[in-house]
């Protein structure tokens, strides 16, 4: 209790300095806890993805479309329990700025492989008899203020001329780890307007997507369907959607990397300014320390003393860090709106941010605490701050 | 008396605190370290694409598509582009225009994760219309051949890209002849082959772009006009310059961005340092402050000593994290541009405004930490102080 008191006075007794100490960490256990929040909504996509799905693409790259006649051929593949296609439909609303994506897919097979995409019944039904109709997602729908029935313009990028389509229903994500921003339209209604304007080309398929029937079978599976489309016109490549989705997170791979470094770099700047801290106070109070000594208090004592209130300082800030982090990262969420689908303070980034705040905290009164506890009495007594 | 207190007693004062000194410094270095690194990522990012351009080229895509791999403009259409009056003509008398299909290939990068790589058909007359652009090893792909000749960051950066040995896709083997160096531009990231030869191979009908040369670069508004008036043509056309000026933007504007806020967070933390380390100051030389103002010097001459002492403190710390980022000059970056989906090598680039800009943002953490305790010190009453003492 006695060490508790004196813990506690110690700590504040440089009110402005452990103020600013707190401060500081709180900032930068908040600015830790951001950046591993964005690094997770990077892996959002692939931690979502189902381990009976595979994704067929072409071998060259996504770019490359496959041929519509596929479908048949995968249908009969062992193990393979259905089979539904989506094309990246790439459109933009108003400006570039408003980014999200949508998919031209075929409905009537697609939402059976997707039970994450929850809509209800009638809506369901409405969307699959309207050709011109789409489904979006919740936060999408929240975010424009859309409500069933109303048209959504959208000028193509790939498949050029303006579209317009109507929302004819919106699906909401079984967890919070399913991406509720998209639009998905309808695969043949963009396929057939698209044939009408550039005769020759269309039945052409993004991606397939292949349920199948035991996860386990999924290296299996993919290498039959790569087998068989060896050596054809357009070769194709078999992988689970967890790998198709992890493809995408390594392209950006160079920014993650530094946003991990640089989360790593916050941890560093807040044990310098604790262990500047921490520093000062050892010094200042040499004499003070002396004094215990020679009244008899073990070394012990003195290394707990500053430990001790390196920990409260650090504690402080850490908890005062997690509780700032929260409304924040909503913030931000709010303001990078759909680029990032899936945002949110995983409870493993709180739990990191505490430790990281306990980490500083002891390594800061490392060095002063060992120092101070070797200071020889007559030294220290003689020493002037 | 008006005098100033000497700068050699500041910077003393400095190194009598070293290890203070230096754990505030550097954490004022790791943030220029990263607020320069950021910077010079997004300025390497628009120079590697900017070069790219040539000031009298002319991209044509089809309208609304802003990327090469999104656009279509069938043999007609690119017949009418050829016929257009002002296009420059080469030597022999041919007009300087290449169609070119564009695909990206996606290839197995030397860390084992896969990267897609621009594939673009090409002629000889591509070749001619980008002059930054020559080969370094090998030979040019002859025309008609299944040859292809590979950027210089590629052949870095991806396994089995070497003059000699084969690449597989589109249901043919591709024989590497040639590695092409673009001068730290976008081409090095490409892959080039025959323009028909690759149509044939994937199946297209529709080039993806035609670049052709002005003969007078001031005719670009009234070619521009011609090609979009023309009710035959759904097209667009930009300088080259400004279309790789385009797609450059969305990148580094969101790096840009995403850097920027980090500094400004880091940055609170390294001023608080500097607040610290600057009060501890303050609180330690009491009696010399005292002393200081008993002899003569006034008030301001106190605040401006230890508000030199604080913006000494913080340049330290910038011209640290400065000299830390301009090493990374010499790492080859590359990542995905989200414009065009496809791989693009570049390099960090260190300018002097970027050296300025950091410099200065130092020098504001050091001014905005140093400011509070400097002003505390000049406050002090002088009976007080050196009764403290």
């Amino acid at each position: 209790m006695f060490l508790l008191r004196l813990l506690l006075k110690n700590a504040f007794r440089h009110r402005l300095r452990t103020l600013l100490t707190i401060v500081g960490l709180m900032v930068a256990v908040c600015a830790f806890g951001l950046l591993r929040t964005i690094v997770d909504a990077w892996y959002a996509g692939a931690n979502a993805s189902s381990s009976t799905r595979l994704v067929v693409r072409s071998a060259t790259s996504l770019t490359v479309p496959l041929p519509l006649a596929y479908a048949e051929r995968l249908r009969a593949v062992d193990g393979v329990t259905a089979v539904s296609w989506s094309n990246w439909f790439g459109g933009v609303y108003v400006t570039e700025r408003n980014f999200f994506p949508q998919f031209a897919v075929d409905g009537a097979s697609y939402l059976p492989l997707y039970p994450e995409f929850v809509v209800a019944d009638a809506e369901r039904t409405a969307w699959l008899r309207d050709r011109r109709g789409v489904l979006v997602g919740r936060t999408l729908a929240a975010k424009y203020g859309w409500k069933v029935g109303d048209t959504v313009p959208l000028r193509g990028t790939i498949y050029s001329g303006t579209w317009n389509f109507t929302i004819r229903g919106i699906y909401q994500g079984a967890d919070a780890g399913v991406d509720q921003n998209q639009m998905l339209m309808h695969w043949g209604y963009v396929n057939e307007i698209q044939r009408q304007r550039f005769p020759g080309r269309g039945d052409s398929v993004g991606v397939f997507v292949v349920g199948i029937r035991d996860p386990n079978d999924a290296a299996l599976v993919g290498q039959r369907i790569d087998t068989m489309f060896r050596n054809s016109l357009a070769e194709t490549l078999t992988e689970t959607e967890k790998a198709f989705q992890l493809g995408f997170v390594s392209m950006s791979e160079a920014i993650l990397v530094a946003l991990q470094a640089v989360s790593l770099i916050v941890i560093v700047i807040i044990m310098a300014v604790m262990a500047n801290t921490m520093a000062m106070t050892a010094r200042e109070r040499l004499a003070e320390y002396a004094t215990l000594k020679a009244l008899g208090f073990p070394p012990e004592f003195v290394v707990k003393l500053l430990f001790g209130e390196s920990l409260l300082i650090a504690v402080i800030g850490g908890v005062l860090g997690v509780l700032v982090t929260l409304p924040l990262a909503s913030a931000f969420a709010n303001a990078v709106g759909t680029l990032f689908p899936v945002f949110r303070v995983a409870p493993e980034t709180i739990a990191l941010q505490l430790l990281a705040a306990l980490a500083v905290g002891v390594a800061a009164a490392a060095w002063p605490a060992w120092r101070s506890s070797r200071i020889d009495i007559v030294d220290g007594l003689r020493h002037v701050a | 008396m008006r005098r100033a207190v000497p700068l050699a007693y500041i910077a003393r004062n400095l190194w009598v605190r070293r290890v203070t000194t230096a754990l505030t410094a550097g954490g004022m270095a790791l943030v220029i370290f990263v607020f320069a690194t950021v910077l010079m990522m997004t300025e390497g990012i628009r120079a590697t694409l900017v070069a790219t351009g040539q000031p009298d080229n002319v991209v044509v895509l089809r309208k609304g598509s802003n990327a090469e791999i999104t656009s279509t403009i069938g043999r007609e259409q690119a017949g009418i582009i050829e016929s257009l009056p002002g296009i420059a003509t080469d030597a022999a008398g041919q007009p300087l225009v290449s169609r070119e299909p564009v695909v990206l290939n996606s290839l197995v990068k030397r860390n084992g994760k896969p990267g897609n790589v621009t594939l673009r058909g090409t002629s000889a007359t591509g070749l001619a219309l980008r002059p930054q652009v020559h080969i370094v090893e090998g030979r040019f792909f002859r025309p008609g051949s299944a040859e292809i000749v590979v950027g210089r960051a590629v052949a870095r950066g991806y396994d089995g890209v070497a003059p000699g040995s084969t690449l597989r896709f589109a249901g043919r083997d591709w024989t590497v002849v040639g590695i092409l160096d673009a001068g730290k531009t976008g081409f090095d990231s490409e892959i080039w082959g025959d323009s028909e030869q690759l149509m044939q191979a994937f199946r297209r009908l529709a080039y993806s772009s035609v670049i052709f040369r002005l003969a007078e670069p001031s005719s670009f508004e009234a070619v521009r006009a011609r090609l979009e008036d023309d009710p035959r043509l759904t097209l667009e056309a930009k300088p080259e310059i400004r279309f790789y000026a385009e797609q450059s933007e969305q990148l580094a504007n969101f790096i840009s961005i995403l850097g920027t806020a980090l500094a400004l967070i880091f940055s609170t933390g390294a001023i608080v340092g500097a607040a610290i380390t600057m009060f501890g100051a303050v609180a330690s030389r009491v009696g010399e402050i005292g002393t200081l103002r008993a002899l003569g010097f006034r008030r301001e001459a106190v605040l401006v000593a230890f508000l030199g002492e604080s913006l000494l403190l913080a340049f330290v710390g910038g011209v640290f994290g400065l000299a830390a980022a301009s090493l990374m000059q010499f790492v080859d970056v590359s990542t995905t541009n989200f414009a065009t989906f496809s791989e693009l090598a570049f390099q960090f680039r260190l300018t002097p405004v970027i050296g300025a800009k950091a410099i200065a943002f130092a020098l504001a953490m050091g001014l905005i930490g140093g400011f509070v305790p400097a002003w505390r010190a000049a406050r002090l009453k002088i009976v007080d102080c050196l009764r403290a003492a």
